[in-house]
């Protein structure tokens, strides 16, 4: 009898990702509807030790597989392994954070399952015995109630889209060994910008647009630091060369849901709006007051944004200190 | 693998019945990602050889996005008719491995996610149902005896994955810039082969072909309160303004 939630942990060196810790409390709250437990699966190589940490964000047992073609993250391995763990604990519903890693393992998974799969979902609930999820379609201009039918199930959770939750309790460690299986694919090398704030996962994103002139972004940086925050560019910047394509923001980039979102020089195309819509206080910065950004934000600035951007940085270090 | 979908600067309209999209004037293209995918197909024929054919699932009218792709240099198309059927991800998957089994095929390209249901899933999902492996986000790649190796994009970097062929890989932005079709590109496109095939062709039945994924409603996002301009004396004036409501009023710094 499949139940009970397991949340598919994510690690990237050595610390877990917060869409894990979100994704273990949106496990908590289907379980207690559900009526079963909270497991997670960790998969990785020396990771026994990082494992244990999810007890205490509501994981019943954590099962780990720990083995050396697991060392970097490939679909592949990570499906084989996480299918052994699967066969082992039978849950009703699989979740994990909507990660460009989770969002794919998702997808093979509910392949090799034959499950279904709401993937990026911005709300879960346990409804009248089955899992529910509330997705955005159409980059964000519509959002869709799905009911996913079968057993298991598989679903993500976009990031920063619910607090992370401490719980009580330590959590149960138990070594899975796994049936790895052939694995083609293989990662050569890895490139990873230390210190930069993932624009997904970033509590705010400071985004420049066309209005930015040229590829110096020196003022958004400084805006974006002293926030802790994560910079981003719209698709006019990043068509320009001004950006590379991860920083874009948007329909045909990334969808970020930060606590605080600040646009400047971002005119507002309606795929624009579609990559930030849920963030949850939207500022725009911008010349024009006719610009469409203007109408969406929360709060606007109408005025040139090398001053404006600037003397916001340092009314910002003021009240932050 | 192609998908047609609305063009992305559509306004999309909830349509009557609650479940579905307002079609009515909406104007349908190549899904973007796939667009980039059908361009890196072309220029991988025009280093190695071989032959482009473009595969889809849609209703009848997905023809135009193969023709387009044709127009763009694509050799010949299969489109798989689903008939009006509501087909989720999973289903989907099942039939373009299913009609991808019956062609010879050493690369599989495709978006990696649709711009209108956004579910990240269909070409991983053909990979593991033909049983090979995919390497998603692709933004660079270069092809070597029988193998594979691409630079893709992952949180916070990039990393270069290797796989065998045959393998599936998916187009992020920043893999190339997709060409136009020409005018003699068109007029070609129109004689190419375009094979419409069922489900039932390829050996489908009903049960497989049952989708897990229901929609039950689909909704506007709520409208967001209206904001304000913050207005000031000057520039600094605005921004200790707008400083303080964030700080004080929005509680978010």
């Amino acid at each position: 009898m499949k139940q009970g939630v397991l949340v598919v942990a994510e690690q990237a060196r050595g610390v877990f990702r917060k869409v894990t810790l979100e994704a273990l409390g949106a496990g908590r709250q289907i379980a207690a509807r559900m009526g079963g437990r909270v497991d997670a699966a960790v998969m990785g190589s020396g990771i026994r030790g990082l494992a244990a940490e999810l007890g205490r964000y509501g994981a019943d047992t954590i099962w780990v597989a720990d083995d050396a073609a697991l060392a970097d993250f490939t679909t592949e391995a990570s499906t084989h392994a996480l299918a052994g763990i699967i066969a082992r604990v039978d849950p009703a519903v699989i979740l994990m954070g909507a990660t460009t890693r989770g969002k794919n393992l998702g997808a093979r998974l509910s392949a090799r399952l034959k499950a279904a799969l709401a993937n990026d979902c911005l709300d879960l609930r346990w409804e009248e015995g089955r899992l529910a999820a509330t997705r955005a379609m159409y980059g964000g201009a519509i959002l869709a109630d799905v009911v996913l039918s079968g057993t298991p199930v598989v679903a993500s959770l976009r990031p920063n889209t619910r607090e992370i939750a401490l719980q009580e309790g330590t959590g149960a460690l138990e070594t899975v060994a796994v049936n790895m299986g052939e694995v083609r694919s293989h990662v050569l090398d890895k490139q990873f910008q230390t210190g930069k704030v993932e624009l997904t996962e970033a509590d705010v994103v400071v985004t420049g647009g066309r209005g930015m002139g040229g590829a110096d972004f020196a003022v958004i940086e400084a805006l974006a630091e002293a926030l802790g925050g994560a910079v981003g560019a719209s698709r006019s910047a990043v068509d320009a060369g001004w950006r590379p394509p991860s920083d874009q923001v948007g329909q045909t980039g990334k969808t970020v849901s930060p606590r605080l979102y600040i646009a400047c020089g971002v005119s507002g195309a309606i795929q624009h709006l579609a990559g930030m819509s849920s963030a949850r206080v939207i500022v725009a910065i911008n010349k024009d007051p006719e610009a469409p950004i203007i109408a969406k934000a929360d709060y606007a600035i109408v005025g040139d944004l090398f001053e404006v951007v600037p003397a916001l940085t340092a009314e910002i270090k003021k009240i932050r200190g | 693998m192609l998908k047609q979908v609305p063009a992305t600067d559509s306004v999309i309209a909830v349509a009557d019945d609650g479940v579905s999209i307002e079609t009515d004037g909406l104007k349908y293209v190549i899904n973007p990602y796939d667009e980039l995918a059908v361009e890196e197909a072309l220029r991988v024929r025009e280093t190695h050889g071989g032959t482009v054919t473009i595969v889809s699932v849609g209703p009848v009218g997905a023809v135009a996005a193969i023709r387009t792709a044709m127009a763009m240099g694509a050799d010949k198309g299969v489109l798989v008719d689903s008939g009006g059927h509501s087909c989720d991800g999973l289903v989907t998957a099942r039939i373009l491995a299913a009609a991808i089994r019956q062609l010879p095929h050493d690369l599989i390209i495709a978006g990696h996610r649709a711009v209108d249901d956004d579910n990240f899933q269909v070409p991983t999902a053909v990979a593991e149902f033909l049983s090979i492996p995919e390497i998603p986000m692709v933004i660079g790649q270069s092809l070597d005896g029988g193998r594979i190796h691409c630079r893709c994009t992952v949180e916070g970097g990039t990393q270069t994955v290797a796989a065998s062929l045959p393998a599936v890989i998916t187009a992020q932005r920043g893999l190339n810039e997709p060409r136009y079709a020409s005018l003699p590109g068109i007029m070609k496109a129109k004689r190419k082969p375009l094979d419409i095939k069922t489900p039932a062709d390829l050996g489908l039945d009903a049960a497989e072909l049952e989708p897990l994924v229901r929609i039950k409603a689909l909704r506007r996002p709520p409208k967001r309160k209206s904001g304000r301009v913050i207005q000031g004396e000057s520039v600094q004036a605005k921004c200790a303004a707008l400083a303080k409501a964030l700080h004080e009023e929005a509680k978010v710094i």
